[in-house]
């Protein structure tokens, strides 16, 4: 049994493109190179075709109506145009957003740059497994909230958020409610008529798309649903997003949406569950001090977020480097500070050090998963003989005891 | 992060990891730097009645780069007199394993930790 190296754990950072999908596309580079905005030939008609199949597909996945769907250049744009879009839009109807604290940068930051123009923006703390609290989320709305804008899945846990009654209350207490639906789709079902969603973000290469193509769900009909566009130009996508649209990234990103869809309804989904049990009994049945970071039972089928007790994360991926992973440690991002998803959690420094993210996919085999487990087990064992933690830990000292030098 | 050959080779050989008996009077040991910084050294020296380094052992928690200072303090050191391991400096760390930047406090704990071990030495020897 051989196992082709370097094996991919990191689809939720992102997805290679599925073969179908290429196919899919190839066309619409060579012989279907139109404008489809050029409405007075052939090859026009051709692309705007194509990009009207896409906006059906993409509908289709989340129970939308064609009509309802922006072509965005990826899920951060989609972000900055929901909430930024609504600001604007709305501001005369109060200056209050709320969203939580473990949300994507992308909803984070554009939250963060209203503040600077003067919205208020409640960021609403989670529970140990990640989870909102529906009440808190209930009394956080005031008379001058306008938005509200929680995930349905997080990015680093896979943590999946209770849309359907969020999108009750704020349906009932006239709110607008944005969900950036990037990581839950084709993982778990996702419906924005029954979720009540009005605006949901999309992104293609997170479910085996291409890079640089994304979608808004904008929801139509009553009550009266509008956004300020961010880039203004040629009056493309109902005005809410100038700029020619490309056509062969559509195309991909339509195809993805419908084996996205598939996934859920044929069983695909349940072989990337499978890895990642397996992935996870492995790992539980040979190691001791594993914790789970994140609800186990509210999570998409395609994550496992997991600390590796005394051993610190960037080492481990170096030790692992044979399986592309991602960290929550400091030592693997530019700010030199831990996982904020995962501080929120409440999970210690420590372990928010050592924790590591596997992301399964629709191309993973149970050979990777076996050939990774053996060496997930071999260099932790290695690292934690080489961690004072670990000894200290043996020896019966208590960590917490410790007079630390802070540096 | 993209690490030069000397950081990978220390950390994929590390050289002298282990532990040496605290309890023993020739032997300093230094620990530094904090669980929830995400780094922890410790590095222990054997240090003979001559004043000279015998021997030198390290245990880190810690990225790559802080396995690779911590294994390339132990072999500096070794054979060296105190005074001559207390001049050591975190920029000679960083250089001689290229560290980026961002990494430079790893070779900064690595120095603290040589300073840390010869203390505990001293103080053990009763010259604090």
């Amino acid at each position: 049994m051989s196992v082709k190296l370097p094996i991919y754990f990191d689809n939720q950072a992102t997805t290679p493109v599925d073969p179908r999908v290429l196919d899919a596309m190839m066309p619409y580079l060579t012989e279907h190179f139109g404008n489809p905005a050029s409405r007075n030939h052939a090859f026009g008609w051709a692309a705007k075709e194509a990009v009207e199949i896409a906006r059906e597909q993409v509908a289709a996945l989340i129970g939308a109506s064609p009509k309802e769907i922006i072509f965005t250049s990826g899920a951060t744009e989609s972000d900055n145009l929901a909430i930024k879009g609504v600001a604007r839009q709305y501001e005369s109807r109060g200056k209050h957003i709320i969203t939580v604290q473990t949300e994507h940068k992308a909803v984070l930051d554009s939250c963060h740059a209203l503040e600077r123009d003067g919205w208020e923006v409640t960021f609403l703390p989670v529970d140990r497994e990640g989870l909102v609290d529906i009440d808190q989320l209930r009394d956080a709305i005031r008379d001058d909230t306008v938005l509200v804008s929680v995930m349905l899945a997080n990015n680093e846990i896979g943590v999946v958020q209770p849309i359907r009654e969020i999108g009750a209350i704020c349906r009932e207490r006239g709110v607008i409610f944005h969900c950036d639906a990037v990581q839950g789709l084709g993982k778990v079902p996702f419906d924005v008529v029954e979720d009540h969603v009005d605006l949901a973000s999309i992104s293609a290469h997170k479910m085996y798309g291409p890079k640089g193509i994304g979608a808004l769900y904008v929801r139509r009909g009553r009550p009266r649903l509008r956004l300020r566009p961010l880039i203004d130009g040629g009056g493309h996508e109902r005005g809410l997003r100038s700029g020619t649209l490309a056509t062969h990234q559509i195309v991909g990103l339509g195809k993805a949406a419908e084996l996205a869809a598939e996934d859920l309804v044929n069983g695909g989904i349940d072989k990337v569950r499978a890895l990642r049990d397996r992935l996870w009994d492995g790992i539980r049945e040979n190691l001791d001090e594993v914790y789970l970071n994140g609800s186990w039972e509210h999570r998409i089928p395609n994550n496992l977020n997991v600390s590796f007790a005394y051993v610190e994360g960037e080492a481990m991926m170096m030790g692992i480097k044979d399986i592309a992973c991602s960290s929550g440690s400091a030592c693997t991002s530019a700010s030199l500070e831990p996982s904020y998803v995962l501080r929120a959690l409440g999970v210690g420094a420590e372990l928010a050090h050592s924790s590591i993210r596997f992301g399964l996919g629709r191309f993973n085999t149970e050979e990777e998963v076996d050939h990774a487990i053996g060496l997930i087990v071999e260099k932790v064992r290695w690292l934690r003989e080489m961690s004072p933690l670990y000894e200290m830990v043996k020896e019966g000292i208590d960590l917490s005891s410790v007079q630390w030098s802070a540096h | 992060m993209a690490y030069s050959d000397k950081v990978v080779n220390h950390y994929e050989n590390p050289q002298n990891v282990g532990s040496l008996d605290k309890n023993d009077p020739q032997v300093g040991t230094g620990l530094v730097g904090a669980p929830a910084c995400g780094d922890v050294m410790k590095l222990q020296l054997k240090i003979n009645d001559d004043g000279i380094i015998e021997d030198a052992k390290f245990k880190t928690f810690g990225c790559g780069s802080a396995i690779a200072s911590s294994s390339l303090v132990t072999t500096m050191v070794k054979g060296k007199t105190i005074e001559e391991a207390e001049k050591i400096e975190n920029s000679l760390i960083a250089e001689e394993l290229a560290l980026p930047p961002v990494k430079i406090h790893c070779s900064v704990l690595a120095e603290d930790a040589i300073k840390a071990a010869i203390a505990d030495y001293r103080k053990k020897r009763g010259e604090a």
